[in-house]
């Protein structure tokens, strides 16, 4: 499966009330891979995601899909093409897991109607994907953490979208869980070929899981492409302000960033 | 050179700080005039503006046959009442605000006025209480329940008695006992026609009696917390270094609370519930001088008198031939500056 | 393979039995909402038959009962069955929206608002029903938008709004508090209905301005429900699951403003349930669909329960929303001491 998409940014210019924080961006996603966005800490990365989530309109410029800017889109339209998994989504009281993975149905739903069979198969298959069926019946309150963010993935997957924005899904979570959410992610990517955007602040986790890395500084696209050839000791420097060495990934062969400090460096390495 | 200066600089304001805050002489001054400005406005203004000459017939009581004296000397007592009433909203506004380390905490927002009025209507329908003297004692005792039970609530839970659990306690209290009251009055025609008046603040009914009543209390209020006011700017810094201080914190607190309560709950009790005066004397008076305790009880109870007694007069004035009561004045000025106070503090404080 | 399939069964039953209880749980109220309207009919000085009601509604003439029943009863029934309904469903709006049980139309002073605008007109300008229904709406409207502009800013607190509706409604409550003061002898009963809320007089003629905005509002908010239930998500969420949130914000907010100022231009605000109605409609019927119509049964069965005890439970009758106010007010403090505990505030 795969989906053939074109999801741009168009000259984008957006921020919040009169600050503007990107500066004219000019990308496109590739299809049906992991996209990461990196970047120093109010570089601009989340605005970004946002703007070309729909949740902040564009002062300048346009985000597209398929060539059609994507505010030109009846809501519940582009809600089946486009997902959003936000940093901190609400739990509403005393809700279920299903339930709320359930809630995810609705862009599918029209005014009065039902549940159809689709809805109810696509819940079950996004719980069994999120290995979550468990605790189908439990309320939302007695998972922990990294249970509850699989569940707010599962939501998203209910939605059936093939492309996926998810903001920094990995914040708050152990390093354990981390993994394990990139790890399922990645495989919501192979076996549907879900073209999938994200902001990480991890720079070696980005490195290993992403196809595709987008560069962000002040604003603007620094640098973009695979992570084997853009990562370099040179970009680091110049998007977070950070002197390094960059090795190759033991394990996975991608780059892996290893920072200079003032200390704790050996003789002659400096 | 520089940083010697610096230094010399650092220790004359730390110096200034520990004794009298700035420009302290001139507000105090201002103060007074304000004062004494205030004084005559309430005695020369009204339904009736009277004369230079009736103004000093009624204070030195000559010519008593005249109209315009007798309008004075109702008026003369109104004023000190008015005043009475102003001092003790503003000490009981710096003491609750500075015990519970709370911007927000206001007898009227706590619902210390509701506690009163259930108190005096339980009194006068179902025990024949008719007396101010008897009733006080009972809004006495009313507000200090309420104000335990209030404190209570709010202070449940993390981060102790922040604002806004403060303030939902207390509107959840207020709501409930008005209820009570509303349920005890309803059968009787004369508790609901007396507590019609009674809902409203108001001076108008201030008597040379009633302030006989109050001068006690007031003294007792006023004088407690001007001897906590040092100690009580140790706790502003914290229990631990009020405790290293030597301040016992849990007995300054009892003390400093009880002076708040017998000061807002005689009020309640002889003028009904007037809102938002401590909330407003302080706030100003802290914005002008700072937050010695040892200045700014003197200047809030001067505040509290002075903005009271000139919002009776413009209730006076605006509600001419009748008058608009002051505690209708008064939830017109405060509540502008609650919400202020609101939009003004950061998320986190609230 | 098996396996996968015993587990998605179990997936689908928890979601149909929850659904299923939502029916059960909402025919429930609506049939308790029935019988206590049947009570409100059949009880009061003299107690008749069911036979003789029945044939005195179908518009048989029976002497005696023919008044007690279609000028005082039923009125009064139907504008507690409306009210009751209005209060419910305006509050569980404002509480959801704003994603908390505190934020109903009394604390946020929107119902000040209307109290207000309506006494203004009954006691000062002595004006007809109509113009007082349109006032206190327009009362209302007035309210949410001061309140909107004053809680605008650099961040939305929910508590910072709360306070600014403290402060708002103190005013408010001010200014009815002098029209009452001023307002002469006669009127005061109909002024006192201001302070506690009251079915007491209520008229065929009174009601039907509120009946018409419930009937017309109703539906529509019922048909936002699905939309409602996306908007507790979070704003972001809700908007990637395809919801124009601003525009419906607003549809919510008017809609229910309409129908909460209609009720309160009727009977005066009758505490407590818009506050109590939607938590209760949660806590019986669970989270997995729109609780906008239990929530209005709720308040119904409320408003009319209470009425019938302030009006039979003791030897003074007492308007209804002292009794909702002495049932609804442990709650709240209950539901504090269970918020602050859990570090909710």
């Amino acid at each position: 499966m795969s989906n053939t998409h074109v999801f741009r940014a168009e000259r984008l210019v957006s921020g919040y009330d009169h600050k503007t924080i990107i500066h004219g961006i000019d990308l496109e996603i590739p299809q049906n891979k992991i996209s990461v966005i990196i970047g120093a800490n109010g570089s601009g990365k989340s605005t970004l995601l946002k703007t070309m989530a729909k949740l902040i309109k564009p002062t300048e410029g346009d985000v597209t899909l398929d060539g059609k800017a994507i505010n030109k889109y009846p809501p519940k339209e582009l809600a089946r093409m486009l997902g959003l998994l936000p940093q901190s989504p609400v739990v509403p009281d005393g809700i279920t897991v299903a339930d709320l993975v359930g809630r995810g149905r609705f862009p599918h739903q029209s005014l009065f109607s039902g549940w159809s069979k689709q809805d109810y198969e696509a819940v079950e298959e996004a719980m069994a994907f999120m290995n979550i069926t468990a605790f189908a019946n439990h309320d939302i309150d007695e998972l922990s953490g990294g249970q509850r963010q699989r569940v707010w993935i599962a939501m998203a997957l209910a939605q059936q979208t093939d492309i996926l924005l998810l903001d920094e899904p990995t914040t708050f979570l152990d390093i354990t869980y981390q993994v394990e959410i990139l790890d399922l992610l990645t495989n919501l990517n192979r076996r549907y070929g879900t073209t999938i955007v994200m902001v990480l602040h991890d720079i070696n986790l980005s490195a290993r899981y992403a196809d595709h890395i987008f560069a962000v500084k002040e604003g603007k696209l620094i640098a973009e492409g695979k992570p084997t050839e853009v990562l370099t000791s040179d970009l680091v420097k110049t998007v977070f302000d950070l002197n390094c060495v960059v090795i190759p990934d033991p394990i996975s062969d991608t780059p892996l960033v290893i920072p200079k400090g003032r200390y704790h460096v050996k003789d002659g390495d400096n | 050179m520089i940083k010697l200066k610096n230094n010399q600089y650092n220790s004359k304001k730390k110096k200034l700080d520990l004794h009298v805050p700035k420009y302290f002489p001139l507000i105090l001054t201002i103060g007074f005039i304000l004062l004494i400005v205030t004084i005559i406005a309430s005695l020369v203004l009204g339904a009736r503006v009277v004369s230079f000459q009736e103004l000093m017939d009624g204070l030195f009581y000559q010519n008593q046959d005249s109209y315009g004296a007798n309008v004075v000397q109702k008026r003369i007592s109104r004023t000190i009442f008015s005043l009475c009433c102003g001092v003790a909203l503003g000490v009981a506004g710096v003491l609750m605000q500075t015990v519970t380390r709370n911007p927000l905490a206001d007898p009227s927002i706590l619902g210390v006025n509701t506690g009163a009025a259930l108190f005096v209507v339980v009194g006068i329908s179902f025990f024949n209480i008719t007396t101010a003297s008897q009733y006080i004692w009972l809004a006495l005792i009313g507000a200090a329940v309420t104000a335990v039970f209030v404190f209570g609530i709010g202070s449940m839970g993390r981060g102790g008695a922040t604002p806004i659990k403060l303030v939902l306690a207390g509107a959840a209290t207020t709501a409930a006992l008005s209820s009570l009251v509303t349920a005890i009055m309803i059968p009787s025609q004369y508790a609901m026609d007396q507590f019609r008046y009674w809902q409203v603040g108001s001076v108008g009914s201030g008597s040379w009696d009633s302030i006989l009543l109050f001068i006690p209390f007031l003294l007792m209020g006023v004088l407690i917390a001007f001897v906590s006011a040092p100690a009580l700017n140790a706790l502003a810094l914290g229990d631990d270094v009020a405790s290293g201080l030597g301040v016992r914190p849990g007995v300054l607190r009892v003390f400093a609370i009880c002076a708040g309560v017998i000061l807002c709950g005689v009020t309640t009790a002889l003028a009904g519930p007037i809102g938002f005066i401590g909330l407003l004397a302080t706030h100003a008076m802290r914005l002008v001088i700072g937050p010695d305790l040892r200045f700014l009880i003197p200047m809030s109870a001067l505040a509290g008198a002075i903005i009271l007694t000139i919002s009776d007069v413009f209730g006076r004035l605006l509600g001419s031939p009748g008058e608009l009561e002051v505690g209708i004045v008064t939830a017109f000025i405060g509540a502008p500056i609650l919400i202020l106070l609101a939009k003004r503090s950061k998320v986190r404080s609230l | 393979m098996r396996n996968q399939t015993v587990e998605s069964n179990f997936i689908v039953k928890g979601m149909r039995q929850r659904r299923r209880r939502w029916i059960f749980v909402t025919s429930l109220l609506s049939i308790l909402v029935v019988i206590l309207c049947g009570g409100m009919l059949l009880l009061g000085n003299t107690i008749y038959p069911v036979d003789v009601v029945i044939r005195t509604l179908m518009g048989e003439d029976i002497a005696g009962a023919n008044f007690a029943i279609n000028t005082i009863r039923l009125p009064r029934m139907i504008t507690g069955l409306f009210a009751g309904f209005a209060f419910g469903v305006a509050g569980y709006i404002f509480q959801t929206m704003l994603r908390n049980p505190l934020a109903n139309p009394n604390i946020l002073g929107i119902t000040s608002g209307s109290s207000v605008a309506a006494v203004f007109c009954i006691i000062v300008l002595h004006t007809s029903n109509t113009v007082v229904s349109i006032a206190a709406v327009v009362g209302g409207l007035i309210t949410v938008i001061v309140m909107y502009l004053l809680s605008r800013g650099r961040s939305f607190s929910i508590g910072r709004l709360i306070i600014i509706g403290i402060g708002m409604q103190a005013m408010l409550d001010a200014v009815i508090s002098y029209l009452i003061l001023k307002s002469a002898q006669q009127d005061i009963a109909v002024a006192l209905r201001w302070l506690s809320g009251s079915l007491n007089g209520s008229k065929m003629s009174e009601v039907l301005p509120l009946i018409l905005i419930v009937v017309v509002f109703t539906p529509i908010l019922l048909a936002l429900g699905k939309q409602l239930n996306m908007l507790e998500l979070g704003e972001q969420m809700a908007t990637s699951l395809g919801i124009a949130t601003d525009k419906l914000r607003i549809t919510l907010i008017v809609s229910a403003v309409f129908i909460i100022a209609i009720a309160t231009a009727t009977t005066g605000p009758i505490a407590f349930v818009s506050f109590l109605a939607g938590p209760i409609a949660n806590r019986l019927v669970g989270a997995s669909a729109s609780n906008i119509l239990p929530a209005g049964l709720v308040g119904a069965n409320l408003v009319l329960f209470a009425d019938l005890i302030g009006q039979f439970a003791f030897e003074y009758r007492f308007p209804v929303g002292v009794i909702t106010g002495l049932l609804g007010a442990p709650y709240l403090i209950y539901l504090l001491i269970r918020m602050n505990r859990k570090g909710e505030l």
